[in-house]
């Protein structure tokens, strides 16, 4: 079955297939190479949506992303919103429907594979039109690496909506020549369906490819639907072609109104006639040529309306020696119609007054107001733009380093030109002559350019019906009209970027790419200033509408953040542990028996190191190795205390500040030689650390002859924790004397284990003997599975972080980053023992002798005790004083601190918690309260030391 | 996305980059000397010019060198980079 609307021939459709598609319920046919937009048009259907604020009807208005009008969403095969029907590709099995401005995002997951690709090169060039071509094949033709990209489905730009010829054969003749010596060329990337969106910094260009959207149902599973170039050039030519502007008057929406050269393109791309009846209203001498096509195909052309008083009078007499009537000085003033236009309303113009009018009966309604170069990745480069008053037109109006811009774009009017821009551009690019200097290089002939009679600017007609421009439509996505914008005009708004604000206008699905230029032109009109002055609102990527799931690429679900995991990870997995994220560390955070919460599993965990023995994967904590015969020299500087005198196979805590004397990290040093240190971190700090560490080194002190290197991951460490842990250690290392006197706390000593290296140490974030054992991790799941074997005994218990939290809080140990957080010095965490009052300076040491630190209010770590010995305090819990009628004090309400540990204790048998409160040491013993829920909870201040005070438990 | 000449490694991705504020702000000789005040202006006072400005840079997701580089502050280019042992650039 032929569509009504399908030319008998021609176009770059495939006639020899069918396409079967639905659209709004109904099904219709067309042929591969179709958009949905030529194939509805094709089926004699304009209207494709209705409008977001009116509900007027609206239709195709154009024929590629510049559209205003033809919104849709596909349904089938997978929902995606807000597309236009004239860059969907159709494809057998498409379902859409009009969407009424808004549209409905899918509820089921994409199953869709998303990539990025990177791609380094001399010139990119961007827009496979003959300005792009000539650039491309220029740039390719003196060796250069070049990227070509263009977003529609094949190369020829505005080519491919003409009969031009080159060369004395079809244009399009050219352009397959072109692309397939392009293709033969190895240095060339050549990208159709390749949208490039974003322009950045030294000439870095994002563009999205559409590698599947075009093939539907039959896409391959294993290729990734769309991807993103990252394209970093040398030289980028911007060769994006224009958009043709529409002239706003009144009822220019309806259904059937289209720009005149859009209604080119379908015709001489698509095979497909518009309308029967056609009115062409022009500002300029582009619009004859759609004019004179369209009748050649077979269209009534009723009348070409041109504004400029004598028209063009070579084009005029062209027209009518085919028949066409040319109405010069004349204007559309306005539509008649519903759901397509049926009649325009055609007026005498004159001196911009316009004259009593007639209707012409119509089925569509061509208009041109001139072409607006697409300098939108210029402008992103922060490229300034310049007026062109003859044109009505913003063109590029710098040079910038790196960024060209050729052809159209940068508004030059003719084929031949375009081809010889495109040329020189690429030339300047690449730093070559400009005269072509060898024969081979040379570009096809064009047709000598007909000299144009200067076009008018007008941006609108005035609106005779007294209606005052309400129906006048500048922005149809946003329904957006003149009479907007006057309103905004006149409530006093005169920056073009205000009135974009407050009209909406250029902030829907199209950014303006019709609206843009016309609103600059209607408020200057209306503030009576130069177009100039005005400007454009500020160009900002991407250029067309850009999917999430495209620029999130493969960088989702597991892949959005590297996952960390130790040695014995899988040993976690297989034993149920429940795990937490640190950082990028996967933890376990406990590991629960069959009907345990974590609240129970932690109990029990806890209750096990206390009594018996627990065991805990520490091997995320950071280490980092420290060489050198200055390196106790470092770490003196850089410690609070002093770690020069630490002997050799002995270990000291130690707390690093920041210049302003505000604790950043904490851990322990080994003194593993002379000059070699092993430096333990938190292991959140571990990388920080490092990092602050190397920056002392390099940038103040680079005489240290020390270097520092992470090891972290060269070594898992497993603290053996609890009364028994002497009996567990000493069983699997026989060969070591792990008695307190042989082995005290806060040494470490060397072993092997079957020829395997072992370090131990006596190190104790939990108050209770503990032996750290630090292995390989090639050997990890060994000496863990030997520890717990020997272990069995004594009901060894794996425990997780959130019991070695509940252990360390218990004994007043903060976590810095948790219990701290920028503000707190060692002296407020009750650490002065830690700092030395020998060394002469460290970093951090000149600011604890700042008044504010001897500020007796300065906020203490303490700990914390609900009175009603239930109640567990959120973390980040505010704390005010205590008031006997239980009620908050009227604000603003007087805060001593905040909760920033909180846990139920097994040893306590109670909840507890440790808190930053003002004076906090001086408040030990009173009361104050916490506010949970609305209720005042009554909680003592303690000391934050809560579970074995004087540390008897260390040593067993 | 900008490239920044690391003065070991080449242009880079300005992703691989970490910045670290003024250059030129040597630790003080003796803190312990310093008042209240002189010490304060070590610690936390920092010049914030529109234009050229000499800072410090990290090449973090590289060599992980420090180096210096004069920058201007509207425009964000670098008009050159030189090791933290080259005496800070004369600029116009
Ligand atoms: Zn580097």
């Amino acid at each position: 079955m032929t569509s009504p609307f399908r030319t008998p021939e021609g176009g770059r459709i495939d006639r020899s297939a069918t396409v079967e598609f639905t659209f709004d319920g109904q099904v219709l046919r067309g042929h591969p190479g179709d958009t949905l937009a030529s194939a509805l048009l094709a089926n004699g259907r304009h209207q494709v949506a209705t409008s977001v604020k009116f509900g007027r009807p609206r239709g195709i208005a154009a024929a590629w992303a510049e559209d205003p009008g033809g919104l849709v969403q596909i349904e089938e095969p997978f929902p995606e919103p807000m597309l236009l029907a004239t860059t969907v590709e159709l494809y057998d099995g498409l379902a859409a429907s009009g969407l009424p401005g808004q549209g409905r995002l899918a509820d089921v997951p994409d199953s869709a594979r998303y990539d990025a690709v990177h791609s380094h090169v001399d010139v990119l060039v961007v827009g496979a039109g003959p300005a792009g071509l000539a650039a491309a094949l220029t740039a390719s033709r003196s060796g250069a690496r070049v990227a070509l990209v263009d977003e529609q489905s094949e190369a020829g730009g505005a080519l491919l909506g003409t009969d031009d010829e080159l060369d004395g054969a079809p244009a399009v003749d050219w352009v397959a020549a072109a692309v397939a010596e392009l293709a033969a060329t190895p240095d060339v990337l050549h990208l159709q369906r390749t949208t490039a969106f974003g322009l950045y910094d030294d000439g870095f260009v994002l563009a999205l490819e559409r590698r599947t959207d075009h093939l539907g149902a039959a896409a391959p599973k294993h290729v990734s639907r769309q991807r993103v170039w990252r394209i970093r050039a040398r030289s980028v030519v911007v060769a994006t072609g224009a958009h043709e502007r529409p002239v706003v008057f009144a009822d220019n929406d309806r259904p059937g109104t289209m720009l005149a050269g859009a209604a080119r393109t379908f015709l001489h791309r698509y095979g497909v006639l518009p309308g029967r009846e056609a009115v062409v209203f022009t500002t300029n001498d582009s619009a004859y040529d759609a004019a004179l096509d369209l009748f050649r195909a077979g269209v009534r052309v009723q009348a070409v309306v041109d504004a400029r008083p004598e028209g063009s009078p070579q084009r005029r007499a062209e027209c009518e020696g085919a028949g066409i009537r040319v109405l010069s000085g004349a204007v559309v003033t306005g539509t008649q119609g519903v759901e397509r236009v049926t009649h325009a309303l055609v007026a005498p113009f004159l001196d911009g007054e316009v004259g009593a009018g007639s209707a012409i009966a119509c089925d569509l309604l061509l208009v041109s107001g001139g072409w607006n170069p697409a300098v939108h990745l210029f402008s992103q480069a922060r490229g300034r733009l310049r007026y062109d008053a003859t044109l009505g037109a913003f063109l590029p109006g710098e040079e910038l380093d790196g960024v060209a811009v050729a052809g159209s774009a940068a508004g030059v009017p003719d084929l031949a030109g375009c081809l010889a821009d495109g040329q020189r551009v690429a030339r300047a690019a690449l730093g070559v002559p400009a005269v072509p200097s060898a024969a081979d290089d040379r570009l096809p002939t064009a047709p000598e350019p007909v000299v144009p009679t200067a076009p008018l600017v007008l941006w609108r007609v005035p609106d005779p019906s007294g209606a005052e421009g309400s129906t006048s439509f500048v922005d149809l996505q946003r329904d957006a009209t003149v009479a907007d914008i006057a309103r905004a005009v006149g409530a006093g708004l005169r920056s073009i970027e205000h009135v974009k604000r407050y009209t909406t206008i250029g902030t829907a699905h199209d950014q303006g790419k019709t609206s843009g230029v016309l609103t600059s032109g209607i408020v200057a009109e209306l503030l009576g200033v130069p177009v100039q002055d005005t400007g454009t609102t500020t160009f900002r990527p991407p250029y067309t509408p850009v999917a999430f799931a495209a620029l999130a690429g493969r960088d989702r679900g597991r892949l959005f953040d590297p996952e960390r995991v130790t040695a014995l990870h899988e040993w976690h997995v297989a034993a149920g542990a429940v795990f937490e994220d640190v950082g990028q560390w996967k933890r376990p955070r406990h590991y629960p028996r069959p009907g345990e919460d974590m609240e129970a599993a932690v109990l029990r965990e806890c209750a096990a190191a206390r009594t018996g023995v627990g065991i805990l994967d520490g091997s995320t904590l950071g280490k980092i190795d420290v060489q050198g015969p200055d390196a106790a020299v470092l770490l003196d500087r850089l410690y609070t205390n002093l770690m020069s005198s630490l002997k050799v196979g002995s270990v000291r805590y130690g707390v690093m500040c920041g210049v302003d004397g505000m604790v950043i990290d904490d851990g322990t040093v080994l003194r593993l030689a002379e000059d070699r240190f092993l430096v333990l971190t938190t292991t959140g700090g571990a990388a920080k650390v490092l990092d602050w560490m190397e920056e002392w080194i390099q940038t103040e002190w680079p005489d240290l002859r020390v270097h520092c290197t992470s090891v972290t991951e060269q070594w898992c460490t497993f603290p053996v924790v609890g009364p028994r842990s002497r009996d567990v250690v000493g069983a699997v290392f026989p060969g070591v004397d792990v008695s307190n006197e042989a082995f005290p706390f806060m040494t470490w000593r060397d072993t092997t284990l079957d020829g395997v290296p072992v370090r131990l140490a006596r190190i104790s974030f939990s108050g209770e003997l503990a032996y750290e054992v630090y292995v390989n991790p090639w050997y990890a799941v060994a000496v863990w599975q030997r520890l717990l074997d020997a272990g069995r005994p004594h009901g060894i218990t794996p425990y997780g972080t959130e019991t070695m939290h509940v252990l360390r809080a218990e004994k007043g140990y903060p976590i810095i980053g948790q219990d701290t957080d920028g503000t707190v010095t060692p002296h407020d965490l009750g650490m002065a023992w830690a700092v030395s009052k020998k060394k002469p300076d460290f970093v951090g040491k000149r600011s604890f002798a700042r008044p504010e630190n001897h500020n007796p209010l300065r906020k203490h770590l303490v700990g914390l005790l609900p009175v009603d010995r239930q109640t567990v305090l959120p973390e980040g819990s505010q704390i005010v004083e205590y008031r006997t009628d239980g009620r908050l004090p009227a604000p603003p309400v007087p805060m001593l601190g905040h909760v920033t540990s909180s846990y139920r204790s097994a040893e306590l048998a109670r909840p507890f918690a440790l808190a930053l409160v003002k004076g906090g040491r001086e408040r030990i013993g009173e009361t104050v309260h916490v506010p949970v829920d609305g209720t005042l909870v009554p909680v003592e201040v303690t000391g934050s030391v809560l579970v074995d005070p004087e540390g008897a438990r260390r040593d067993g | 996305m900008q490239l920044i000449a690391c003065p070991w490694c080449g242009p880079r991705e300005e992703v691989e980059f970490s910045y670290g504020g003024q250059a030129h702000v040597p630790y003080p000789d003796s803190p312990a000397e310093l008042s209240d005040e002189e010490w304060a202006h070590y610690v936390f006072f920092r010049d914030n010019p529109k234009g050229r400005f000499a800072e410090r840079w990290n090449h973090s997701a590289g060599c992980r060198r420090w180096f210096n580089a004069i920058r201007d502050t509207a425009t964000y280019r670098f008009e050159r980079v030189y090791r933290l042992d080259d005496p800070k650039p004369v600029t116009p």
